[in-house]
């Protein structure tokens, strides 16, 4: 997907699967990063994105498919490089700092090639690059986790890898420090130009780190893209509800139109009285009174810099069964009157129609 | 960056154990770990084949005359030792882990210390003490004006009744260890629920923490006479006809390896019932399991008589396994120890053992780190099968493992100087059998299981993301072990190191029937002089055992202090 006349990508997965036993994790997964990209895989636990990166270092062989490494095929078609050999970058979840070893020798364990004066003097320069030069003596244990990120960080980088591998880097910090530590990480790689590729379980993580994002679920790529494509042009319900809570409404496609409580939709594409699945951004909803208006205004709510209204699509049902109810998100304002009347245009941009295949939209 | 899920591809062939070691860069270690695992497994393989020998005249013969009184003798003893076991292991456990008296404290480890008594000792004091001549009789007669034994009646030391006590007295702190863990483990809130509803202190243990701590009492049993089967020194001294007894005379005695080795097969179907025993409470011990919730144990204070009883319980078996017979000990080392000490033959013994032991002890750890690493490497089913196989050797017996072990390499010397007559015209007699390798091997067998234990649980503590970060920054998996693994490891190695060294000090079947002609160990001239009536002059060599024998004592007391879970661990 790179485009054309870009540089040559650094690592590339082509269609690598893994199983264990009869269980397929990873499902012909297909990845490339360039150099000074970060891609981030996206997705829930247990849906094969830290087997897939353990494919890409050679922790683990993959079953089927390639891994090319600045253009040399290291695994598949009989090619095996083991993971002493790729000179990858990998940050742990757990750091896994050596915990016999020093800060510095930590950081100088990748650095046996050079002569040991360099040793000492890059490891030096890299746990400055970091900011814990002042803790080349200590022991592992007697850091914090934000430190402990550091150093591993630093030890990754040292040998100058051209591709890095993250594993969840951040998932260990409380979040206060995580958003200062993902800044400082983030700064590094691009200052290095090293191709990144990062896993990670976090969305908001994903969307404010990658380049690119590949959303994984069970074991399969299912959409991939800019931060932007894919929460302006989700693939799926799945990718939709992902990054932000959805609105979803049901209806059935008549003359290429949805009708719904918010209004008719097109649905391009799909047949004459299939089921449809509409998903609305809160954001895309901009309630206003109107005493003729069908909606009811159930709650509303101060969020800090934003309000949320809770809107019902209709009257209590008869025997007081709740209406469905939808959620808008709107700048601060003056906070309406509960139980009012209320109309609601819908910007399209924030509207996605799909067939409806069952519910598999994250709550 | 390819779309989509693409369409599926066929899928990849499933790859075999091999294949997938052979991929992961892992197939040397591998080679290696099954190399060493079939070595280890070989005898015991050998002798459980001489389940399925043909019968013979000769095996007929044993059959209708001696075996009968090795079997009988043999479920006696374990009954014995079982009841004794328990009811002593049981109930100290409860006694130092739920009540506070006073000693209470201190007997938490003492009550450890009759495990440094290697059973065949604690039978020689008791003997020397009890007998006709020695000092309690003598200040019976004394006393009571007696001039011969036949005008009193006393009980006979060395009888299977005697066998019965000492083995209880060296063998309960299998149990008093298992039960304490599993006292210290349930959950006090499940104690205090009971006393809630109703239940007295000693109903609640009655009812609730003795039926939960069942599974880790009989595990404990388990190991206990699994010792039982295994000596050789109390059950020949004392003249009670057992398995091992009976391998050892048909062996040394009559020649007849083959028998021998029939017999331990015989012997190793009770080895294999205990540890089938063992596996089952092991499984139910996890369903015993109650909540994660833990508080620092109700202490319940003993006052007055009581205060008194509960001490008194707990020092009869601390004294009479270890104060007693270590008494009895100290005192023929001085009696008699001068002239062995001067005369150097001690200081020939410790030098046999201190090498033997530490040459083992090295190669166990080596063999351990081996087997341990390749399982991390490539856990395959292949690897795990094998050094569960080679781990197996410490429940048998110590006479089996030796007739396991001889037999293969009596047949190896006969092809080895048969190829040396054949190519040179001049053959090497037998160059393996009697001599010290072949010692070391025997104790690699039997003692295997204890390096591997404690190199595996060490290694576990290890998170694999260690080998992954060692991988990835350029180690190969030797580089790996070498750089992370071996330095994280080194307290771990050095006890398993240690432990295995203890055991081979007092290790005496085995070593009685594999060692070279004319060569002696701390353990064998215990048991020779002992053997020879010269009680005495057993006691510094014996005293040397029994005092290297604490320090895997201290070591295990430190441990289990630190295992409660819940409390607070220190770095």
């Amino acid at each position: 997907m790179s485009a054309p006349g870009a540089r040559p990508p650094r690592l590339v997965l082509d269609r690598v699967s893994y199983r264990y036993g009869a269980r397929t994790v990873v499902d012909a997964v297909s990845l490339d990063v360039g150099p000074g990209e970060l891609v981030c895989m996206l997705g829930p636990s247990g849906c094969g994105k830290t087997t897939t990166l353990r494919i890409a270092a050679g922790l683990e062989p993959p079953m089927g498919g390639r891994v090319v490494l600045d253009g040399r095929p290291v695994a598949g078609d009989g090619a095996w490089l083991p993971p002493e050999a790729r000179k990858m970058g990998y940050l742990f979840q757990d750091y896994a700092l050596f915990p016999h070893l020093t800060v510095m020798e930590n950081v100088a364990f990748g650095l046996d090639g050079l002569p040991s004066r360099d040793r000492a003097g890059r490891a030096r320069a890299m746990l400055a690059q970091v900011g814990m030069g002042d803790y080349a003596d200590a022991w592992p244990h007697q850091l914090s986790g934000g430190q402990q990120q550091r150093v591993a960080l630093a030890r990754a980088l040292a040998p100058q890898p051209t591709v890095m591998l993250l594993d969840e880097p951040f998932s260990g910090l409380d979040r206060s420090l995580a958003d200062q530590v993902r800044q400082d990480t983030l700064r590094l790689l691009r200052e290095t130009g090293v191709a990144t590729l990062m896993v990670t379980h976090d969305p908001e993580e994903a969307m404010s780190m990658a380049d690119r994002i590949a959303v994984m679920r069970a074991g399969r790529v299912i959409q991939s893209g800019s931060p932007k494509e894919l929460y302006d042009r989700p693939a799926d319900p799945f990718v939709a509800g992902l990054f932000s809570q959805v609105n979803v409404l049901r209806g059935v496609v008549r003359d290429h139109m949805v009708a719904t409580a918010l209004g008719r939709f097109a649905a391009p594409g799909m047949g004459e009285g299939t089921a449809a699945l509409v998903l609305v951004r809160p954001e895309a909803l901009r309630p206003e009174s109107d005493p003729a208006g069908s909606l009811r205004l159930e709650s509303s709510r101060l969020l800090g810099p934003y309000l949320e209204l809770r809107l019902s699509l209709g009257p209590s049902g008869p025997d007081g069964v709740a209406a469905e109810t939808v959620i808008a998100r709107l700048r601060r304002g003056p906070l309406p009157e509960v139980g009012q009347p209320m109309t609601s245009r819908v910007d399209g941009e924030g509207v996605f129609v799909f067939p409806d295949a069952g519910s598999d939209v994250p709550s | 960056m390819s779309e989509t899920a693409l369409a599926t591809t066929p899928p990849p062939p499933v790859p075999s154990a091999w294949a997938g070691a052979v991929r992961r860069g892992a197939w040397g270690w591998t080679a290696l770990a099954l190399g060493c695992a079939a070595l280890v497994g070989l005898p015991v393989v050998t002798v459980g084949l001489n389940l399925f020998a043909p019968s013979t005249e000769l095996w007929r013969h044993l059959a209708s005359t001696v075996l009968p009184g090795y079997i009988a003798n043999s479920l006696w003893l374990m009954l014995g030792v079982g009841f004794g076991v328990v009811v002593g292991g049981v109930a100290s456990a409860w006694l130092v882990t739920m009540c506070r008296f006073p000693g209470s404290r201190t007997l938490e480890w003492a009550l450890l210390l009759p495990m440094a008594m290697p059973a065949y000792v604690v039978a020689y004091a008791y003997t020397g003490l009890l007998d006709v001549a020695g000092p309690v009789q003598s200040a019976l007669r004394t006393a009571f004006g007696w001039q011969s034994a036949a005008e009193y009646r006393f009980p006979e030391v060395r009888s299977l009744g005697g066998a019965i006590v000492v083995m209880s007295l060296v063998f309960y702190p299998y149990v008093y260890i298992m039960a304490r863990a599993a006292f210290l483990e349930q959950s006090v809130c499940v104690l205090e629920a009971a006393r809630v509803l109703g239940r007295g202190p000693w109903r609640a243990f009655r009812q609730v923490a003795l039926p939960l701590a069942r599974p880790a009492i009989a595990g404990g049993v388990a190991l206990a006479l699994m010792e039982t089967l295994n000596d050789f020194g109390t059950v020949q001294y004392f003249a009670v006809d057992t398995f091992t007894t009976g391998i050892y005379r048909t062996w040394i005695g009559l020649g007849e390896p083959a028998m021998a080795a029939q017999l331990g097969a015989l012997l190793m179907l009770f080895v294999l019932a205990l540890l089938v025993m063992d596996r089952l409470s092991r499984r139910a011990a996890r369903f015993h399991h109650t909540t994660g919730r833990y508080r620092s144990l109700p202490e319940l204070r003993l006052r007055g008589g009581k205060a008194l009883l509960a001490l008194l319980f707990c020092l009869v078996p601390m004294a009479f396994g270890f104060a007693v017979p270590g008494g009895v000990l100290a005192w023929w080392a001085v009696e008699a120890g001068g002239s062995m000490l001067l005369g150097g033959e001690f200081w020939t013994l410790a030098a046999n053992t201190l090498t033997l032991a530490t040459v083992t002890g090295l190669l166990a750890v080596a063999l351990a780190v081996v087997l341990g690493y390749a399982r991390r490497l490539h856990p395959s089913a292949l690897v795990q099968g094998t050094s569960r196989l080679a781990a197996m050797g410490y429940a048998i017996p110590g006479s089996v493992i030796a007739v396991g072990t001889l037999v293969p390499l009596a047949a190896l010397d006969h092809a080895l100087s048969a190829l040396l007559r054949d190519r040179f015209g001049w053959s090497g007699g037998m160059l393996l059998t009697g001599s010290v390798a072949a010692l070391v091997y025997a104790y690699l067998v039997r003692f295997l299981a204890v390096s591997f234990n404690g190199v595996e649980a060490g290694l576990a503590k290890i998170s694999p993301s260690m080998d992954a970060a060692a991988r990835t920054l350029g180690q190969r998996p030797a580089g790996a072990l070498r750089r992370v693994h071996l330095p994280i490891l080194r307290g771990s190695l050095l006890s398993a190191a240690l432990l295995v060294f203890v055991e081979v000090m007092k290790e005496l079947p085995a070593t009685l029937i594999v060692r070279p002609f004319n060569f002696d160990t701390l353990a064998t001239r215990t048991y020779t002089l002992a053997s020879d009536e010269r009680l005495a002059e057993a006691g510094a060599p014996a005293l040397a055992i029994v005092l290297v024998g604490l320090i895997p004592v201290m070591l295990l007391s430190r441990a289990i202090a630190r295992s409660r879970p819940g409390a607070a661990v220190l770095p």
